[in-house]
């Protein structure tokens, strides 16, 4: 029992029952607390698995920008509805099924899994090694990828604007 | 000292993803939604994360590759809020039963 499994066990005890407090609560607000929780457990993970970089940049983008934009979400659309109308008991009941089917169907994959260890030192330099091959393997999906959010940032603003009004009172 | 397993990482990405398409495919309220479908692409950077350590061809690719994903759902993220306010502007409602038309 190393230091490394209890770290990992806590993370992942932390990560699926703030998960699934996530799906039982019923306020939505409640929600959001837990769902910040399941991504900072789930950056903790990376750094387990050696990947300092993209610890960081799950806590700034996932646990920042997105948990804010949900809530901006949330704080702009609902005021009272605290999601008490639940889904039919048959649908839930139906999704639950196979949802449970899946899991096994992919835990008999995982638990036949035999891949044998090579190590790497990932953990040497990573932000480095993450910039060289960014910049060298991997600049056109970089530059797409630039291209991507600038299109989302203006799609997003156009199919938000409010163009019912014309030049009223915005 | 050894090492944590690599099923011990999928499993949990496994969990994780099980939660989130449960949440996906019974929540009414959208923002919900889209909550559930973040949390399966974080199950995904899971594993694509331990793959790049614990893999048949272990590199740095996979982090990479975590990255673009990160990249993705964040403008994702973005453009179904400002979807999903557009259509509480003209429904009035974010009750994902309600939205069955294209037009009004």
């Amino acid at each position: 029992m190393s230091g490394e499994y209890i770290v990992f066990l806590f993370l992942s005890l932390v990560a699926v029952s703030s998960g699934t407090l996530m799906l039982i609560s019923k306020k939505v607000m409640h929600m959001m607390v837990a769902l910040i929780f399941t991504f900072i457990s789930i950056s903790g993970i990376y750094i387990l698995l050696s990947a300092e970089f993209i610890a960081a940049v799950q806590v700034m983008v996932y646990s920042g920008a997105v948990a804010i934009i949900m809530i901006f979400g949330i704080m702009l659309t609902n005021h009272h509805d605290s999601s008490r109308n639940k889904a039919p008991l048959i649908r839930r009941l139906l999704v639950g099924i196979s949802i449970i089917l899946f899991s096994i169907s992919m835990y008999v994959g995982i638990s036949h899994l035999k891949i044998s260890l090579a190590e790497v030192a990932l953990h040497e330099n990573n932000t480095e090694k993450i910039g060289i091959a960014l910049f060298s393997d991997y600049v056109i999906p970089f530059e797409i990828a630039s291209l991507v959010l600038l299109v989302a940032l203006v799609g997003a603003i156009v199919i938000a604007k409010n163009d019912n009004v014309e030049g009223g009172n915005q | 000292m050894e090492n944590v397993p690599l099923q011990a990482y999928l499993l949990l990405a496994l969990a994780l993803f099980c939660i989130g398409m449960y949440g996906a495919l019974t929540k009414k309220n959208s923002v919900i939604v889209l909550i559930s479908i973040e949390l399966m692409l974080n199950a995904a950077n899971i594993n694509l994360v331990a793959f790049s350590k614990y893999g048949v061809l272990p590199s740095i690719n996979g982090q990479i590759f975590a990255l673009f994903s990160i990249v993705i759902a964040a403008a994702q993220s973005a453009v179904g809020i400002a979807i999903l306010i557009a259509a509480y502007r003209n429904k009035n409602t974010v009750n994902m039963n309600l939205f069955n038309k294209l037009k009004n």
